[in-house]
């Protein structure tokens, strides 16, 4: 789910209970019997898709797969070392990753500290909060597009009967960085929720004797927010930081929605810009080398996410 | 006494953002096309029309709002398929990985995760070629068995974590009443685990609801086209008449919404439980 694929984060596992097993080749058989139907599902649409992948990369596919397609060696992969439209891409999802999440989290934050304060309409207040998160993203990507919109858009309304605006501008079609900063807009707006509800589970973790302990040293709140909660929130910070990378790095459906990657080109995403070789230029081949170009850095990233796990002594 | 009303204040405000444009959806969707084009903008419609609703509930099928009532049943299929196909084989596995010890378990997990981890562009050209072979694509079927691929290994997290955190001591009692192995799974376990299953199957319908990407390659015709498709085209193709995406966006929205607030709780306690319990 790019991005948007909104995905929970995978959970951990805990250790198993040690038991003693009198029989261990029955339970040995008994469990391939419990896990074929998942490996296969997983070696059938996720394994061999890789494979898959990997081959079609090294053959110059325009069109259908069939024996006549020439094999071209890692050439598809040095074209897109060499493709300034592929670097644009990487450089602007970067900078997509980097600002959205840096918002979400100190957005998320502050959401996650209100998640947990005496609200009076607390149940409330987590109701209106949760309704982006499960909105769907084309749904919100479509709202922010015609909001965004220049000739008949919200925004400019608002703009300019407040006063604020002159006259009506292009928010979309005419800078291709201001464009890139409105679909990232739409991307926080949507996705500080996970971010504040993902930190709130680590905000519940810190004890509260803990502030007890600071208020008779005699700090303050504010004193206690920095020493104590941001301290013990960066463990979670750091899932945070780990998860919503991985997801930045697909991010596809939203910029399809909002700009269809234009104006100029200006917020095409990795994701996107593999999308337009492989599918609307017909290249499968050097598509595929693009997925695995983008495929290598989120297992760079996934390995990252379980070490982190690890260290906080999960099971893997 | 002031720091009650600065978060109530905070709170306010943060609902207001969130809020704002969910409100512009719903009122654009019920205005005319000359209050959502005229400068300066009428923010509230002058004749409240319902007719988009009333085609999208009453067309033939053949036109815009026929299509888009086809996608939401499509949706509905694929969502629900979905969730059944890879409940089953995420809680079988589940349990084998949280109860049973053999070899290469570990490593079993590991690969599950990297599977849940890898992102779909990486396996949308070789789906592609593969449901172009079985003659899968353009059918709900074809994106079931592509959106199991990565609802599989999520329920398998969520649900070793779920039977690990159950006592032995039920399966055990229950196997010594004379139960089979798999019998004490279904009569005694999923019973106990219901919250945890309820919640897992809650995520694995928001995330089928929500796909995009696949289905736009993967579906051409009204047959299999999902909502999300449908209302991306509805915006490429009538970018002037908001009011009929809106009408579309604020249906589309709510199966995932009204399920996410039904299940409130869990929708917070399983994101926590999702990434960080430390």
């Amino acid at each position: 789910m790019t991005d948007q694929l909104n995905r929970p984060a995978p959970p951990r596992a805990q250790e198993t209970p040690v038991r003693p097993s009198r029989a261990g080749r029955g339970e040995a058989r008994f469990a391939l019997f419990l896990l074929l139907p998942a490996a296969f599902v997983v070696f059938g649409v996720v394994v061999y898709p890789v494979v898959r992948t990997l081959v079609t990369s090294v053959l110059d596919v325009d069109g259908p797969l069939d024996d006549s397609t020439p094999f071209v060696g890692v050439s598809n992969y040095v074209e897109a070392l060499g493709d300034p439209g592929f670097w644009r891409a990487v450089w602007q999802t970067s900078y997509f990753s980097v600002t959205s999440i840096f918002f979400e989290v100190v957005f998320g934050v502050g959401i996650a500290l209100l998640l947990n304060a005496p609200l009076r309409a607390r149940w409330l207040f987590r109701a209106i909060v949760i309704v982006p998160w499960a909105l769907p993203t084309i749904v919100s990507g479509a709202m922010w597009r015609y909001i965004f919109s220049g000739q008949y858009g919200a925004l400019n309304a608002v703009l300019t009967q407040l006063g604020l605006m002159d006259e009506y501008r292009s928010w979309l079609g005419s800078d291709p960085f201001l464009a890139l900063n409105m679909v990232m807009a739409a991307d926080v707006w949507k996705n500080t929720s996970l971010v504040a509800f993902l930190l709130l589970a680590g905000l519940q973790n810190i004890p509260s004797d803990l502030y007890e302990a600071a208020r008779i040293d005699g700090a303050g709140p504010i004193r206690s927010f920095f020493s104590i909660t941001v301290p013990m929130l960066v463990p979670s910070i750091v899932i945070v930081l780990v998860l919503r990378t991985i997801d930045t790095v697909r991010i596809f459906d939203i910029v399809y929605i909002v700009t269809g990657g234009g104006p100029a080109s200006g917020t095409q995403t990795v994701a996107f810009y593999t999308y337009v070789r492989a599918f609307s230029d017909q290249r499968l081949g050097y598509g595929s080398a693009l997925s695995y170009l983008v495929t290598a850095v989120v297992l760079v990233l996934s390995v990252v996410y379980l070490r982190t796990l690890r260290k906080r002594g999960a099971l893997l | 006494m002031r720091y009650k009303i600065f978060i109530h204040a905070a709170a306010a405000f943060v609902a207001a953002v969130f809020l704002a444009p969910l409100a512009w959806l719903v009122i654009a969707s019920v205005s005319e096309p000359r209050d959502l084009l005229a400068r300066p903008l009428h923010w509230i419609p002058e004749h409240p029309t319902w007719s988009r609703y009333d085609a999208i509930a009453n067309s033939d099928g053949s036109d815009v709002a026929g299509l888009f009532r086809q996608s939401m049943g499509n949706s509905v299929i694929v969502a629900l398929g979905t969730v059944a196909v890879s409940m089953v084989i995420g809680v079988l596995g589940g349990y084998a990985l949280a109860r049973l010890r053999f070899r290469f378990r570990r490593s079993t997990m590991v690969a599950f995760l990297i599977a849940y981890m890898l992102p779909p562009i990486a396996l949308l050209i070789p789906l592609y070629l593969v449901l172009t072979q079985l003659q899968l694509l353009d059918s709900k079927i074809g994106l079931i068995v592509v959106y199991t691929s990565f609802t599989t290994p999520f329920v398998l997290w969520i649900m070793t974590n779920q039977f690990l955190s159950l006592p032995v001591e039920l399966e055990e009692a229950a196997r010594v009443d004379g139960c089979s192995r798999l019998g004490a799974l279904l009569r005694v376990v999923l019973p106990v685990a219901r919250p945890g299953l309820f919640a897992t199957m809650m995520f694995t319908f928001l995330m089928s609801w929500d796909e995009f990407l696949y289905a736009l390659i993967f579906t051409a015709t009204p047959e299999a086209k999902t909502v999300p498709v449908a209302i991306a085209e509805f915006t490429g193709r009538y970018s002037a008449d908001f009011g009929l995406v809106a009408a579309g966006g604020v249906l589309a929205t709510l199966p995932p919404v009204l399920l996410a607030l039904a299940f409130q709780r869990y929708v917070v306690d399983g994101l926590a439980a999702a990434s960080v319990k430390g």
